[in-house]
Protein backbone atom coordinates (compact mmCIF):
# COMPACT_ATOMS: atom_id res chain seq x y z
CA UNK A 1 0.00 0.00 0.00
CA UNK A 2 1.03 3.59 -0.43
CA UNK A 3 2.12 6.34 1.87
CA UNK A 4 1.17 10.00 1.53
CA UNK A 5 3.58 12.49 3.04
CA UNK A 6 2.56 16.08 3.66
CA UNK A 7 5.55 18.23 2.78
CA UNK A 8 6.51 21.11 5.05
CA UNK A 9 7.87 24.10 3.14
CA UNK A 10 7.64 27.87 2.86
CA UNK A 11 6.64 27.93 -0.84
CA UNK A 12 10.21 28.47 -1.98
CA UNK A 13 12.20 25.98 0.07
CA UNK A 14 11.52 22.52 1.40
CA UNK A 15 11.85 22.17 5.17
CA UNK A 16 14.37 19.48 6.07
CA UNK A 17 11.75 17.83 8.32
CA UNK A 18 10.16 16.50 5.13
CA UNK A 19 13.37 14.59 4.32
CA UNK A 20 13.24 12.68 7.60
CA UNK A 21 9.55 11.97 7.07
CA UNK A 22 10.28 10.56 3.61
CA UNK A 23 12.79 8.14 5.11
CA UNK A 24 10.17 6.97 7.61
CA UNK A 25 7.66 6.67 4.77
CA UNK A 26 9.92 4.43 2.68
CA UNK A 27 9.92 1.95 5.57
CA UNK A 28 6.14 1.63 5.11
CA UNK A 29 5.54 1.59 1.35
CA UNK A 30 5.60 3.61 -1.85
CA UNK A 31 5.90 7.28 -1.02
CA UNK A 32 3.89 10.03 -2.66
CA UNK A 33 4.44 13.55 -1.39
CA UNK A 34 1.85 16.31 -1.34
CA UNK A 35 3.29 19.78 -1.89
CA UNK A 36 0.47 22.23 -1.27
CA UNK A 37 1.16 25.94 -1.26
CA UNK A 38 1.16 29.09 -3.31
CA UNK A 39 3.60 29.39 -6.22
CA UNK A 40 5.46 26.39 -4.88
CA UNK A 41 6.40 24.63 -8.12
CA UNK A 42 10.09 24.90 -7.18
CA UNK A 43 9.42 22.96 -4.01
CA UNK A 44 7.48 20.30 -5.90
CA UNK A 45 10.43 19.89 -8.29
CA UNK A 46 12.88 19.72 -5.41
CA UNK A 47 10.83 16.95 -3.77
CA UNK A 48 10.75 15.03 -7.07
CA UNK A 49 14.54 14.87 -6.93
CA UNK A 50 14.63 13.15 -3.54
CA UNK A 51 15.45 9.48 -3.26
CA UNK A 52 12.53 7.27 -2.40
CA UNK A 53 9.81 9.54 -3.74
CA UNK A 54 7.45 7.81 -6.13
CA UNK A 55 5.27 10.74 -7.15
CA UNK A 56 4.78 14.38 -6.19
CA UNK A 57 1.29 15.83 -5.99
CA UNK A 58 1.42 19.57 -6.44
CA UNK A 59 -1.56 21.72 -5.42
CA UNK A 60 -1.21 25.45 -5.89
CA UNK A 61 -3.65 28.08 -4.64
CA UNK A 62 -3.42 31.35 -2.77
CA UNK A 63 -5.38 29.89 0.14
CA UNK A 64 -2.68 27.24 0.62
CA UNK A 65 0.03 29.91 0.83
CA UNK A 66 0.16 29.94 4.62
CA UNK A 67 -0.47 26.24 5.14
CA UNK A 68 -3.47 26.78 7.39
CA UNK A 69 -4.80 23.50 8.77
CA UNK A 70 -8.39 24.43 7.95
CA UNK A 71 -7.48 24.92 4.28
CA UNK A 72 -5.14 21.94 3.81
CA UNK A 73 -7.35 19.39 5.55
CA UNK A 74 -10.06 19.04 2.86
CA UNK A 75 -7.37 18.68 0.21
CA UNK A 76 -5.75 15.82 2.12
CA UNK A 77 -9.11 14.18 2.85
CA UNK A 78 -9.75 14.14 -0.88
CA UNK A 79 -6.54 12.18 -1.45
CA UNK A 80 -6.75 9.91 1.58
CA UNK A 81 -8.67 7.11 -0.09
CA UNK A 82 -5.59 5.92 -1.98
CA UNK A 83 -3.32 5.68 1.01
CA UNK A 84 -2.89 3.45 4.02
CA UNK A 85 -0.50 5.82 5.81
CA UNK A 86 -0.56 9.62 5.96
CA UNK A 87 2.62 11.06 7.46
CA UNK A 88 3.72 14.49 8.54
CA UNK A 89 6.72 15.65 10.56
CA UNK A 90 6.13 16.14 14.29
CA UNK A 91 6.99 19.82 13.94
CA UNK A 92 4.52 22.54 14.84
CA UNK A 93 3.35 22.37 11.22
CA UNK A 94 2.57 18.65 11.37
CA UNK A 95 1.23 18.72 14.92
CA UNK A 96 -1.22 21.42 13.92
CA UNK A 97 -2.46 19.59 10.84
CA UNK A 98 -2.36 15.81 11.35
CA UNK A 99 -4.96 15.52 14.16
CA UNK A 100 -7.44 17.60 12.16
CA UNK A 101 -7.07 15.21 9.23
CA UNK A 102 -7.30 12.11 11.43
CA UNK A 103 -10.44 13.29 13.22
CA UNK A 104 -12.30 13.81 9.94
CA UNK A 105 -11.17 10.42 8.68
CA UNK A 106 -12.50 9.10 11.99
CA UNK A 107 -9.22 7.38 12.77
CA UNK A 108 -6.70 7.66 15.58
CA UNK A 109 -3.56 9.68 15.15
CA UNK A 110 -0.22 8.39 16.39
CA UNK A 111 2.05 11.24 17.49
CA UNK A 112 5.78 11.70 17.38
CA UNK A 113 6.94 8.19 16.55
CA UNK A 114 10.61 7.34 16.94
CA UNK A 115 10.56 3.85 15.45
CA UNK A 116 8.50 1.79 13.03
CA UNK A 117 8.06 -1.79 14.23
CA UNK A 118 5.65 -2.87 11.48
CA UNK A 119 3.06 -1.27 9.24
CA UNK A 120 0.72 -0.78 12.20
CA UNK A 121 3.02 -0.81 15.21
CA UNK A 122 5.14 2.10 16.33
CA UNK A 123 7.26 3.26 19.24
CA UNK A 124 6.73 6.68 20.71
CA UNK A 125 8.03 8.44 23.82
CA UNK A 126 5.54 9.38 26.54
CA UNK A 127 5.96 11.19 29.88
CA UNK A 128 8.67 13.49 28.54
CA UNK A 129 10.58 10.54 27.13
CA UNK A 130 10.76 8.81 30.51
CA UNK A 131 8.92 5.86 28.99
CA UNK A 132 8.64 4.38 25.52
CA UNK A 133 5.25 3.05 24.44
CA UNK A 134 4.80 0.47 21.72
CA UNK A 135 1.42 1.20 20.16
CA UNK A 136 -0.55 -0.76 17.62
CA UNK A 137 -2.92 1.19 15.40
CA UNK A 138 -6.29 -0.50 14.99
CA UNK A 139 -7.72 1.49 12.08
CA UNK A 140 -6.98 0.58 8.47
CA UNK A 141 -5.79 4.12 7.81
CA UNK A 142 -2.98 5.53 9.93
CA UNK A 143 -2.23 9.20 10.40
CA UNK A 144 1.19 9.59 11.97
CA UNK A 145 3.64 12.31 12.91
CA UNK A 146 7.36 11.53 12.79
CA UNK A 147 9.97 12.64 15.29
CA UNK A 148 12.46 13.98 12.77
CA UNK A 149 15.67 13.35 14.73
CA UNK A 150 14.82 9.64 14.87
CA UNK A 151 14.98 9.16 11.10
CA UNK A 152 17.82 9.98 8.70
CA UNK A 153 17.25 12.70 6.13
CA UNK A 154 16.50 11.27 2.67
CA UNK A 155 19.11 12.28 0.12
CA UNK A 156 18.86 13.70 -3.36
CA UNK A 157 18.99 11.51 -6.41
CA UNK A 158 15.40 10.61 -7.26
CA UNK A 159 13.49 11.48 -10.39
CA UNK A 160 9.81 11.26 -9.55
CA UNK A 161 7.06 12.74 -11.67
CA UNK A 162 5.18 15.84 -10.58
CA UNK A 163 1.41 15.72 -11.01
CA UNK A 164 -0.62 18.89 -10.68
CA UNK A 165 -3.80 18.37 -8.72
CA UNK A 166 -6.64 20.83 -8.51
CA UNK A 167 -7.07 22.91 -5.43
CA UNK A 168 -10.24 22.83 -3.36
CA UNK A 169 -12.48 25.74 -2.51
CA UNK A 170 -11.26 28.18 0.09
CA UNK A 171 -12.66 27.29 3.52
CA UNK A 172 -12.13 30.76 4.96
CA UNK A 173 -12.36 29.96 8.69
CA UNK A 174 -8.99 31.51 9.43
CA UNK A 175 -6.70 33.98 7.76
CA UNK A 176 -3.03 34.81 7.98
CA UNK A 177 -2.07 38.23 9.37
CA UNK A 178 1.68 38.15 9.69
CA UNK A 179 4.71 36.48 11.16
CA UNK A 180 7.82 37.32 13.08
CA UNK A 181 10.46 34.87 12.04
CA UNK A 182 13.84 34.56 13.69
CA UNK A 183 16.43 35.42 11.09
CA UNK A 184 19.85 34.10 11.83
CA UNK A 185 23.05 33.21 10.04
CA UNK A 186 23.48 30.32 12.45
CA UNK A 187 22.58 26.73 11.57
CA UNK A 188 19.00 25.63 12.10
CA UNK A 189 18.42 24.39 15.66
CA UNK A 190 16.56 21.22 14.64
CA UNK A 191 19.32 19.97 12.32
CA UNK A 192 22.56 21.54 13.59
CA UNK A 193 25.54 19.26 14.31
CA UNK A 194 26.37 21.32 17.38
CA UNK A 195 24.01 23.13 19.73
CA UNK A 196 24.95 25.48 22.56
CA UNK A 197 22.02 26.06 24.93
CA UNK A 198 21.70 28.55 27.73
CA UNK A 199 19.44 28.54 30.76
CA UNK A 200 18.33 30.73 33.61
CA UNK A 201 21.93 30.71 34.87
CA UNK A 202 22.74 33.33 32.22
CA UNK A 203 20.77 35.84 34.25
CA UNK A 204 19.85 38.32 31.53
CA UNK A 205 19.30 38.86 27.84
CA UNK A 206 22.58 40.79 27.64
CA UNK A 207 24.50 37.95 29.25
CA UNK A 208 22.96 35.47 26.83
CA UNK A 209 25.34 36.94 24.24
CA UNK A 210 28.12 34.77 25.66
CA UNK A 211 26.13 31.69 24.55
CA UNK A 212 25.82 33.16 21.07
CA UNK A 213 29.54 33.95 20.96
CA UNK A 214 30.46 30.35 21.81
CA UNK A 215 27.92 29.07 19.29
CA UNK A 216 29.49 31.24 16.60
CA UNK A 217 32.96 30.02 17.46
CA UNK A 218 31.76 26.41 17.10
CA UNK A 219 29.51 27.02 14.10
CA UNK A 220 26.66 25.88 16.31
CA UNK A 221 22.96 26.62 16.67
CA UNK A 222 21.69 28.34 19.81
CA UNK A 223 19.15 26.66 22.06
CA UNK A 224 17.64 27.44 25.44
CA UNK A 225 15.70 26.13 28.40
CA UNK A 226 12.12 27.16 29.00
CA UNK A 227 13.24 29.39 31.86
CA UNK A 228 15.54 31.34 29.52
CA UNK A 229 12.73 31.77 26.98
CA UNK A 230 10.15 32.75 29.61
CA UNK A 231 12.57 35.35 30.97
CA UNK A 232 12.94 36.82 27.49
CA UNK A 233 16.65 36.06 27.04
CA UNK A 234 15.86 34.49 23.67
CA UNK A 235 12.91 33.78 21.34
CA UNK A 236 10.37 30.98 21.87
CA UNK A 237 11.51 28.92 18.87
CA UNK A 238 14.79 28.15 20.70
CA UNK A 239 13.16 26.20 23.56
CA UNK A 240 14.55 22.69 23.65
CA UNK A 241 12.44 20.09 25.42
CA UNK A 242 9.30 18.07 25.93
CA UNK A 243 7.10 20.91 24.78
CA UNK A 244 9.58 22.64 22.50
CA UNK A 245 12.07 21.46 19.90
CA UNK A 246 13.65 18.01 20.09
CA UNK A 247 17.29 17.96 18.98
CA UNK A 248 19.92 15.24 18.65
CA UNK A 249 23.16 16.89 17.51
CA UNK A 250 26.65 15.37 17.65
CA UNK A 251 27.49 17.83 20.43
CA UNK A 252 25.07 19.51 22.87
CA UNK A 253 26.48 21.99 25.35
CA UNK A 254 24.11 22.91 28.20
CA UNK A 255 25.18 26.05 30.03
CA UNK A 256 23.49 27.23 33.23
CA UNK A 257 20.72 24.67 32.77
CA UNK A 258 19.70 22.54 35.77
CA UNK A 259 18.49 19.50 33.83
CA UNK A 260 14.73 19.33 34.51
CA UNK A 261 13.05 16.28 32.98
CA UNK A 262 11.23 18.53 30.49
CA UNK A 263 14.53 19.87 29.17
CA UNK A 264 16.28 16.48 29.11
CA UNK A 265 13.39 15.15 26.98
CA UNK A 266 14.49 17.42 24.15
CA UNK A 267 18.23 16.67 24.05
CA UNK A 268 19.08 13.34 25.64
CA UNK A 269 19.58 11.61 22.30
CA UNK A 270 22.48 13.92 21.47
CA UNK A 271 25.67 12.00 20.75
CA UNK A 272 27.86 13.90 23.19
CA UNK A 273 26.48 16.08 26.00
CA UNK A 274 28.49 18.69 27.87
CA UNK A 275 27.18 20.45 30.97
CA UNK A 276 28.59 23.60 32.50
CA UNK A 277 26.98 24.41 35.83
CA UNK A 278 28.27 25.78 39.11
CA UNK A 279 26.09 23.44 41.17
CA UNK A 280 27.76 20.01 41.43
CA UNK A 281 24.39 18.50 42.37
CA UNK A 282 22.62 19.73 39.21
CA UNK A 283 20.66 16.91 37.54
CA UNK A 284 22.14 17.80 34.16
CA UNK A 285 25.39 16.10 35.24
CA UNK A 286 23.57 12.76 35.30
CA UNK A 287 23.14 13.05 31.56
CA UNK A 288 26.44 14.68 30.59
CA UNK A 289 29.36 12.84 29.05
CA UNK A 290 31.58 15.70 30.17
CA UNK A 291 30.68 17.90 33.10
CA UNK A 292 32.42 21.06 34.21
CA UNK A 293 31.50 22.35 37.66
CA UNK A 294 32.31 26.02 37.30
CA UNK A 295 31.00 29.52 36.88
CA UNK A 296 29.75 29.93 33.35
CA UNK A 297 30.80 33.58 33.24
CA UNK A 298 34.44 32.49 33.48
CA UNK A 299 34.39 29.25 31.56
CA UNK A 300 32.24 30.05 28.55
CA UNK A 301 34.31 33.09 27.43
CA UNK A 302 37.45 31.06 28.12
CA UNK A 303 36.18 28.40 25.73
CA UNK A 304 35.18 30.97 23.14
CA UNK A 305 38.61 32.56 23.29
CA UNK A 306 40.54 29.32 23.29
CA UNK A 307 43.05 28.99 20.50
CA UNK A 308 42.56 25.21 20.67
CA UNK A 309 39.21 25.56 18.91
CA UNK A 310 39.51 26.69 15.35
CA UNK B 1 -20.13 33.98 25.21
CA UNK B 2 -19.72 30.72 27.10
CA UNK B 3 -16.24 29.25 27.23
CA UNK B 4 -15.57 25.56 27.79
CA UNK B 5 -12.20 24.58 29.21
CA UNK B 6 -11.42 20.86 28.97
CA UNK B 7 -8.92 19.76 31.60
CA UNK B 8 -7.02 16.61 32.46
CA UNK B 9 -5.53 15.38 35.69
CA UNK B 10 -1.98 14.15 35.12
CA UNK B 11 1.08 13.10 37.07
CA UNK B 12 2.64 16.29 38.42
CA UNK B 13 5.37 17.55 36.08
CA UNK B 14 7.93 17.69 38.87
CA UNK B 15 7.73 14.08 40.08
CA UNK B 16 9.76 11.38 38.40
CA UNK B 17 7.76 8.48 37.08
CA UNK B 18 8.51 4.77 37.15
CA UNK B 19 7.70 2.27 34.45
CA UNK B 20 5.93 -0.80 35.83
CA UNK B 21 8.14 -3.88 35.81
CA UNK B 22 5.55 -5.87 33.87
CA UNK B 23 5.76 -3.22 31.12
CA UNK B 24 2.00 -2.54 31.15
CA UNK B 25 2.33 1.16 31.85
CA UNK B 26 3.58 3.85 34.16
CA UNK B 27 3.11 3.46 37.90
CA UNK B 28 0.81 6.26 39.02
CA UNK B 29 -0.06 4.77 42.42
CA UNK B 30 0.67 7.15 45.28
CA UNK B 31 2.18 9.68 42.90
CA UNK B 32 1.36 13.38 43.21
CA UNK B 33 -1.21 14.41 40.63
CA UNK B 34 -1.95 17.90 39.25
CA UNK B 35 -3.96 19.68 36.63
CA UNK B 36 -2.13 19.41 33.30
CA UNK B 37 -0.06 22.65 33.31
CA UNK B 38 -1.27 23.69 29.86
CA UNK B 39 -4.87 23.33 31.09
CA UNK B 40 -4.12 25.54 34.05
CA UNK B 41 -3.01 28.18 31.56
CA UNK B 42 -6.27 27.60 29.64
CA UNK B 43 -8.41 28.07 32.76
CA UNK B 44 -6.50 31.24 33.66
CA UNK B 45 -7.03 32.68 30.17
CA UNK B 46 -10.75 31.90 30.22
CA UNK B 47 -11.15 33.42 33.68
CA UNK B 48 -9.36 36.57 32.52
CA UNK B 49 -11.90 36.83 29.69
CA UNK B 50 -14.67 36.42 32.26
CA UNK B 51 -13.19 39.16 34.43
CA UNK B 52 -12.88 41.41 31.39
CA UNK B 53 -16.56 40.88 30.63
CA UNK B 54 -15.84 39.21 27.29
CA UNK B 55 -17.04 35.83 28.51
CA UNK B 56 -20.33 35.25 30.28
CA UNK B 57 -19.54 31.88 31.80
CA UNK B 58 -16.54 29.56 32.10
CA UNK B 59 -17.20 25.82 32.40
CA UNK B 60 -14.42 23.39 33.24
CA UNK B 61 -14.96 19.89 31.87
CA UNK B 62 -13.17 16.62 32.33
CA UNK B 63 -13.81 13.07 31.17
CA UNK B 64 -12.45 10.97 33.98
CA UNK B 65 -13.17 9.07 37.18
CA UNK B 66 -14.01 10.73 40.51
CA UNK B 67 -10.37 11.31 41.43
CA UNK B 68 -10.48 14.23 38.98
CA UNK B 69 -13.08 16.07 41.07
CA UNK B 70 -10.27 17.75 43.02
CA UNK B 71 -8.76 18.91 39.73
CA UNK B 72 -12.07 20.44 38.71
CA UNK B 73 -12.20 22.14 42.12
CA UNK B 74 -8.85 23.75 41.32
CA UNK B 75 -10.32 25.11 38.10
CA UNK B 76 -13.25 26.50 40.10
CA UNK B 77 -10.80 28.05 42.56
CA UNK B 78 -8.99 29.82 39.73
CA UNK B 79 -12.37 31.26 38.82
CA UNK B 80 -14.39 28.95 36.56
CA UNK B 81 -18.13 29.25 37.27
CA UNK B 82 -19.01 25.57 37.23
CA UNK B 83 -17.63 22.19 36.35
CA UNK B 84 -18.80 19.03 34.65
CA UNK B 85 -17.23 15.61 35.01
CA UNK B 86 -18.29 12.99 32.53
CA UNK B 87 -17.78 9.83 34.49
CA UNK B 88 -15.39 7.47 32.78
CA UNK B 89 -13.42 4.80 34.60
CA UNK B 90 -10.89 4.03 31.88
CA UNK B 91 -8.76 6.73 30.24
CA UNK B 92 -9.82 7.46 26.66
CA UNK B 93 -7.75 8.33 23.60
CA UNK B 94 -7.76 11.82 22.01
CA UNK B 95 -10.30 11.06 19.25
CA UNK B 96 -12.79 9.71 21.79
CA UNK B 97 -12.20 12.65 24.14
CA UNK B 98 -12.77 15.01 21.22
CA UNK B 99 -16.04 13.27 20.31
CA UNK B 100 -17.38 13.53 23.83
CA UNK B 101 -16.26 17.15 24.14
CA UNK B 102 -18.03 17.98 20.87
CA UNK B 103 -21.36 16.91 22.32
CA UNK B 104 -20.78 18.89 25.50
CA UNK B 105 -19.78 22.02 23.57
CA UNK B 106 -22.92 21.73 21.46
CA UNK B 107 -25.20 20.99 24.40
CA UNK B 108 -23.86 24.02 26.26
CA UNK B 109 -23.93 26.25 23.20
CA UNK B 110 -20.38 27.42 23.90
CA UNK B 111 -18.74 29.94 21.56
CA UNK B 112 -15.13 29.26 22.44
CA UNK B 113 -13.05 26.37 23.73
CA UNK B 114 -9.67 27.00 25.35
CA UNK B 115 -7.61 23.93 26.19
CA UNK B 116 -4.06 22.69 26.65
CA UNK B 117 -1.88 22.08 23.61
CA UNK B 118 -0.67 18.84 25.10
CA UNK B 119 -1.30 16.58 28.06
CA UNK B 120 2.12 16.02 29.60
CA UNK B 121 1.49 12.35 30.36
CA UNK B 122 0.90 10.90 26.92
CA UNK B 123 2.31 13.92 25.06
CA UNK B 124 -0.25 13.49 22.27
CA UNK B 125 -0.93 17.10 21.29
CA UNK B 126 -4.07 16.14 19.35
CA UNK B 127 -7.33 16.69 21.17
CA UNK B 128 -7.83 20.42 20.45
CA UNK B 129 -7.20 20.03 16.73
CA UNK B 130 -9.54 17.03 16.63
CA UNK B 131 -12.29 18.83 18.50
CA UNK B 132 -12.00 21.82 16.18
CA UNK B 133 -12.25 19.49 13.16
CA UNK B 134 -15.31 17.65 14.48
CA UNK B 135 -17.07 20.92 15.27
CA UNK B 136 -16.09 22.39 11.90
CA UNK B 137 -14.60 25.38 13.76
CA UNK B 138 -11.40 27.33 13.25
CA UNK B 139 -8.34 26.36 15.28
CA UNK B 140 -5.65 28.44 16.93
CA UNK B 141 -3.02 26.09 18.31
CA UNK B 142 0.03 26.76 20.53
CA UNK B 143 -1.03 30.33 21.21
CA UNK B 144 0.90 32.88 23.23
CA UNK B 145 -1.63 35.70 22.79
CA UNK B 146 -5.29 36.16 21.92
CA UNK B 147 -7.56 39.15 21.37
CA UNK B 148 -11.27 38.72 20.83
CA UNK B 149 -12.84 41.36 18.61
CA UNK B 150 -16.52 40.93 17.78
CA UNK B 151 -16.93 37.67 15.89
CA UNK B 152 -13.23 37.04 15.38
CA UNK B 153 -10.26 36.22 17.57
CA UNK B 154 -6.72 37.25 16.68
CA UNK B 155 -4.11 34.78 17.91
CA UNK B 156 -0.34 34.71 18.03
CA UNK B 157 0.99 31.19 17.62
CA UNK B 158 4.38 29.79 18.63
CA UNK B 159 5.71 28.15 15.46
CA UNK B 160 9.00 26.41 14.67
CA UNK B 161 10.91 29.50 13.63
CA UNK B 162 9.14 32.26 15.49
CA UNK B 163 5.63 33.61 15.84
CA UNK B 164 2.64 33.74 13.51
CA UNK B 165 -0.51 35.84 13.77
CA UNK B 166 -3.86 34.59 12.47
CA UNK B 167 -7.39 35.90 12.58
CA UNK B 168 -9.92 33.17 13.31
CA UNK B 169 -13.65 33.32 12.84
CA UNK B 170 -15.52 32.52 16.02
CA UNK B 171 -16.49 29.99 17.26
CA UNK B 172 -12.97 28.61 17.63
CA UNK B 173 -10.87 26.11 19.55
CA UNK B 174 -7.68 27.58 21.02
CA UNK B 175 -4.82 25.58 22.52
CA UNK B 176 -2.41 27.15 24.95
CA UNK B 177 1.36 27.40 24.88
CA UNK B 178 3.50 28.21 27.90
CA UNK B 179 3.82 31.94 27.32
CA UNK B 180 0.08 32.74 27.12
CA UNK B 181 -0.13 33.76 30.78
CA UNK B 182 1.07 32.88 34.24
CA UNK B 183 -1.72 31.11 36.15
CA UNK B 184 -2.58 32.85 39.39
CA UNK B 185 -1.71 31.44 42.76
CA UNK B 186 -4.85 29.96 44.31
CA UNK B 187 -5.68 31.70 47.58
CA UNK B 188 -7.39 29.89 50.44
CA UNK B 189 -10.66 31.91 50.34
CA UNK B 190 -11.01 30.99 46.67
CA UNK B 191 -10.53 27.33 47.53
CA UNK B 192 -13.37 27.69 50.04
CA UNK B 193 -15.57 29.44 47.48
CA UNK B 194 -14.84 26.73 44.93
CA UNK B 195 -16.36 24.13 47.25
CA UNK B 196 -19.72 25.85 46.89
CA UNK B 197 -19.66 26.10 43.10
CA UNK B 198 -21.61 23.51 41.06
CA UNK B 199 -19.75 20.37 40.00
CA UNK B 200 -22.05 18.04 38.07
CA UNK B 201 -21.31 14.42 37.38
CA UNK B 202 -22.77 13.20 34.13
CA UNK B 203 -22.73 10.08 31.99
CA UNK B 204 -22.18 9.62 28.28
CA UNK B 205 -25.91 8.98 27.89
CA UNK B 206 -26.68 12.46 29.29
CA UNK B 207 -25.05 13.87 26.16
CA UNK B 208 -26.57 11.35 23.78
CA UNK B 209 -23.36 9.37 23.46
CA UNK B 210 -23.78 5.62 23.20
CA UNK B 211 -21.14 3.70 25.15
CA UNK B 212 -20.17 1.75 22.05
CA UNK B 213 -19.59 4.97 20.12
CA UNK B 214 -16.42 5.35 22.13
CA UNK B 215 -13.87 3.00 20.66
CA UNK B 216 -10.10 2.76 20.82
CA UNK B 217 -7.95 3.64 17.82
CA UNK B 218 -4.83 1.97 19.10
CA UNK B 219 -3.68 -0.38 21.81
CA UNK B 220 -0.61 0.11 23.93
CA UNK B 221 1.24 -3.17 23.73
CA UNK B 222 3.97 -2.34 26.18
CA UNK B 223 5.62 0.53 27.98
CA UNK B 224 9.35 0.30 28.57
CA UNK B 225 12.16 2.21 30.19
CA UNK B 226 14.12 4.27 27.69
CA UNK B 227 17.80 3.35 27.28
CA UNK B 228 19.95 5.10 29.88
CA UNK B 229 23.06 7.07 29.00
CA UNK B 230 26.33 5.71 30.29
CA UNK B 231 27.84 7.70 33.11
CA UNK B 232 30.10 10.53 32.08
CA UNK B 233 33.06 12.20 33.74
CA UNK B 234 33.70 15.51 35.45
CA UNK B 235 36.56 17.47 33.93
CA UNK B 236 38.61 19.99 35.90
CA UNK B 237 39.16 22.78 33.45
CA UNK B 238 38.17 24.32 30.17
CA UNK B 239 41.47 23.11 28.71
CA UNK B 240 40.69 19.53 29.66
CA UNK B 241 37.14 19.83 28.30
CA UNK B 242 38.36 21.07 24.95
CA UNK B 243 40.99 18.34 24.78
CA UNK B 244 38.36 15.65 25.47
CA UNK B 245 35.97 17.06 22.90
CA UNK B 246 38.73 17.19 20.30
CA UNK B 247 40.72 14.06 20.89
CA UNK B 248 38.35 11.64 22.65
CA UNK B 249 34.88 12.52 21.35
CA UNK B 250 36.02 14.07 18.06
CA UNK B 251 33.15 16.53 18.02
CA UNK B 252 35.00 19.85 17.67
C1 LIG C 1 4.32 21.91 31.27
C2 LIG C 1 5.77 22.20 31.32
C3 LIG C 1 6.51 22.12 30.15
C4 LIG C 1 7.86 22.42 30.16
N1 LIG C 1 8.56 22.32 28.99
C5 LIG C 1 9.89 22.59 29.01
C6 LIG C 1 10.69 22.45 27.82
O1 LIG C 1 10.19 22.08 26.75
N2 LIG C 1 11.99 22.77 27.90
C7 LIG C 1 12.59 23.19 29.07
O2 LIG C 1 13.79 23.49 29.07
N3 LIG C 1 11.87 23.30 30.19
C8 LIG C 1 10.54 23.02 30.19
N4 LIG C 1 9.82 23.16 31.34
C9 LIG C 1 10.47 23.80 32.50
C10 LIG C 1 11.35 22.89 33.34
O3 LIG C 1 10.55 22.19 34.27
C11 LIG C 1 12.38 23.75 34.11
O4 LIG C 1 11.70 24.69 34.90
C12 LIG C 1 13.34 24.49 33.20
O5 LIG C 1 13.91 23.61 32.25
C13 LIG C 1 14.44 25.13 34.02
O6 LIG C 1 15.28 25.92 33.23
P1 LIG C 1 16.78 26.18 33.67
O7 LIG C 1 17.49 24.89 33.84
O8 LIG C 1 17.35 27.17 32.71
O9 LIG C 1 16.61 26.97 35.05
P2 LIG C 1 16.95 26.52 36.53
O10 LIG C 1 16.31 25.23 36.87
O11 LIG C 1 16.67 27.68 37.38
O12 LIG C 1 18.51 26.24 36.47
C14 LIG C 1 19.48 27.24 36.33
C15 LIG C 1 20.83 26.56 36.53
O13 LIG C 1 21.86 27.50 36.29
C16 LIG C 1 22.92 27.25 37.20
N5 LIG C 1 23.68 28.48 37.34
C17 LIG C 1 23.27 29.67 37.86
N6 LIG C 1 24.25 30.58 37.78
C18 LIG C 1 25.33 29.97 37.22
C19 LIG C 1 26.64 30.39 36.90
N7 LIG C 1 27.05 31.63 37.13
N8 LIG C 1 27.48 29.49 36.35
C20 LIG C 1 27.07 28.21 36.11
N9 LIG C 1 25.84 27.77 36.40
C21 LIG C 1 24.98 28.63 36.95
C22 LIG C 1 22.23 26.84 38.48
O14 LIG C 1 23.10 26.05 39.29
C23 LIG C 1 21.04 26.03 37.95
O15 LIG C 1 21.36 24.65 37.87
C24 LIG C 1 8.48 22.82 31.36
C25 LIG C 1 7.75 22.86 32.54
C26 LIG C 1 6.40 22.55 32.52
C27 LIG C 1 5.63 22.59 33.80
N1 LIG D 1 -9.80 13.21 29.77
C1 LIG D 1 -9.87 14.50 29.34
N2 LIG D 1 -10.90 15.28 29.73
C2 LIG D 1 -10.97 16.58 29.31
N3 LIG D 1 -10.05 17.15 28.54
C3 LIG D 1 -9.01 16.42 28.13
C4 LIG D 1 -8.84 15.06 28.51
N4 LIG D 1 -7.71 14.60 27.94
C5 LIG D 1 -7.17 15.62 27.26
N5 LIG D 1 -7.94 16.73 27.37
C6 LIG D 1 -7.69 18.07 26.80
O1 LIG D 1 -6.93 17.92 25.62
C7 LIG D 1 -5.68 18.63 25.72
C8 LIG D 1 -4.63 17.98 24.88
O2 LIG D 1 -4.42 16.64 25.27
P1 LIG D 1 -3.67 15.57 24.36
O3 LIG D 1 -4.20 15.70 22.98
O4 LIG D 1 -3.97 14.25 24.99
O5 LIG D 1 -2.20 15.91 24.45
C9 LIG D 1 -5.43 18.68 27.21
O6 LIG D 1 -4.55 19.73 27.53
C10 LIG D 1 -6.85 18.90 27.75
O7 LIG D 1 -7.22 20.26 27.58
Amino acid sequence: MSVLIIAEHNNSELNSSTLNTITAGTELGDVDVLVAGENCADVANAVAAINGVNKVLHADASHYGHHLAEELTPLILGLAENYEHILAPATNFGKNLAPRVAALLDVAQISDITEIVSSNTFIRPIYAGNALATVQALHAKKVITIRTVSFEAASEGGSAGVESISAGEQVGLSSFEGQELTVSERPDLATAKTVVSGGRGLGSKENFAIIEALADKLGAAVGASRAAVDAGYITNDKQVGQTGVVVAPDLYIAVGISGAAQHIAGMKDSKVIVAINKDPEAAIFNFADYGLVADLFDTVPEMTNSTKIS
Amino acid sequence: MKIIVPIKRVVDPYVSIRVKSDETGVDTGGVKMSMNPFDEIAVEEAVQLLEAGTATEVIAVTIADSSSDETLRSALAIGADRAIRINCETPLQPLSIAKVLKNIVEAEGAGLVIMGKQAIDNDNNQTGQMLSALLGWSQGTFISEQTIDGDTVKVTREIDNGLETLTLKLPAVLTTDLRLNEPRYIKLPNMMKAKKKPLDTKNFADYGIADDAITAGFTVQKVQEPPTRKAGIIVDSVAELIEKLRDEANVI
